[in-house]
């Protein structure tokens, strides 16, 4: 009864299982008759089977919590967090997990003082430096505009130093939080991508601390107090790196009236 | 959203399975489902009331994949290694015999051209009509059904060159 010739589709759509009762019988009577193609059809479907057997079980395992849809309709439904607690979050989590090091500052001298410098630094550098799309918010060009805004938050002028001749070039800044008030952070960089953040804020009532090395593990950073100003610089390098960008930008405060 | 959650819950294994043998890394699987049910979730009222669910769904698995995919591949990290991949994310079965047969098919379908891999899976591992591949695909029944019988072709034979690169050479005794 089956006219129409047996088409390569129907052999596919018989490896499937997917023909009406009809046409498969006239394909169960075709692969009959040629032995050739029945013993392709019979390899496809055992193809069919084995691929079901190794795939099989990643449907059987949980679904993860993370794709719970009950759970992800009632996550719309509440109102998103701001994007600057998600950042203040990440901030703390860093300080978090810089345990070892907040440790070490908090025994010697509190989450005050010049190890306080040293550890916002960081932070921030542990944040920003890495980031791909967005370490700074304003960048060198606008190098006015960022004194103008430092200086307006710190209440204090506030210069950007220039660090070019030490090899570093400004990729920018932008303000950030401490537990001390607002600091002002610039990014700088070198011809190799080795990536320096300098913090700068408020610090005590005018006077001067000597520079402080800080070393943990692959990064390192220097602190220090200029006329009730905190300057911490860090860096993942020697602390021998640090030390001509530090006396550069101690000269060009000094001399900054 | 009653509804959407009775169409969708019991949809979401096969869409983890599917992305998993797409992108061969759990973890980057169960993102991606997220992203694909955090946009039914969004979508849901836009989705064309004739089409199925289900093919809705696997299109958006399948375009996020494709363009993760190429992303990987822009930033050169291509596909996993395959002897790491399969057996990492790929539970193993616990005989060995099957363990071999299992490694060869996975072999075979990362040397699948990526559009017959998708025919492959969406039909022969996901059990979606040929129409409703089509449909998550974007293209005519007439091109899924010469991609599913390419791909089967193809597949029997890298297997066969897999088993025969692995039978070791027989050493005539007299």
């Amino acid at each position: 009864m089956n006219e129409r010739p047996i088409s390569e589709n129907d052999l596919q759509a018989f490896v499937d299982d997917r023909l009406d009762p009809d046409r498969r019988s006239g394909v169960e009577a075709y692969l009959a008759e040629n032995p050739q193609a029945r013993a392709r059809v019979g390899r496809l479907m055992a193809l069919g089977s084995d691929l079901r057997a190794v795939f099989a079980p990643i449907a059987a395992e949980p679904v993860p919590p993370q794709l719970d849809l009950a759970r992800l309709v009632a996550a719309r439904r509440r109102p998103r967090v701001p994007a600057w607690q998600a950042m203040a979050a990440a901030l703390f989590m860093t300080v978090g997990g810089l345990g070892g090091w907040v440790a070490r500052g908090s025994m010697q001298e509190g989450t005050s003082g010049i190890s306080a410098l040293a550890q916002e630094a960081k932070a921030n550098y542990v944040v920003y430096a890495p980031d791909r799309s967005r370490p700074i918010e304003l960048a060198a060009t606008d190098r006015d505009e960022i004194a103008h805004w430092f200086s307006d938050r710190l209440k204090r002028p506030v210069g950007v130093p220039d660090l070019s001749e030490a090899g570093y070039h400004l990729l920018g800044g932008r303000l950030v939080a401490t537990a001390h008030g607002p600091a002002g952070m610039l990014m700088y960089d070198d011809k190799q991508g080795t990536r320096v953040v300098m913090l700068i804020r408020s610090y005590g009532d005018g006077g001067d601390v000597p520079m402080v090395d800080h070393i943990y593990g692959s990064i390192a950073g220097c602190a220090w107090v200029q006329r009730g100003l905190g300057y911490s610089l860090v860096a993942a390098a020697d602390p021998e790196v640090l030390h001509p960008l530090v006396r550069e930008i101690r000269r060009r405060e000094a001399g900054a009236t | 959203m009653q509804l959407m959650m009775l169409l969708v819950t019991p949809l979401i294994p096969a869409l983890r399975r599917y992305a998993v043998s797409l992108l061969r890394d759990r973890s980057d699987a169960d993102d991606l489902v997220q992203d694909t049910l955090e946009l039914a979730i969004t979508r849901w009222h836009q989705r064309r009331d004739d089409g199925s669910v289900r093919s809705w769904l696997f299109a958006i698995v399948h375009n996020l994949a494709i363009s993760r995919l190429r992303q990987r591949r822009r930033r050169g990290g291509s596909h996993l290694p395959i002897d790491d991949a399969q057996e990492a994310v790929l539970a193993m079965p616990p005989r060995q015999e099957a363990g071999l047969q299992h490694r060869d098919l996975v072999r075979a379908i990362d040397a699948l051209p990526e559009d017959q891999r998708s025919v492959l899976l969406l039909v022969t591992v996901e059990g979606l009509s040929y129409a409703e591949t089509a449909e998550v695909l974007g293209i005519p029944t007439g091109t899924v059904m010469s991609r599913l019988s390419r791909a089967r072709d193809r597949m029997i034979q890298l297997m066969d060159g897999e088993a025969a690169a692995q039978r070791p050479a027989l050493r005539r005794l007299k």
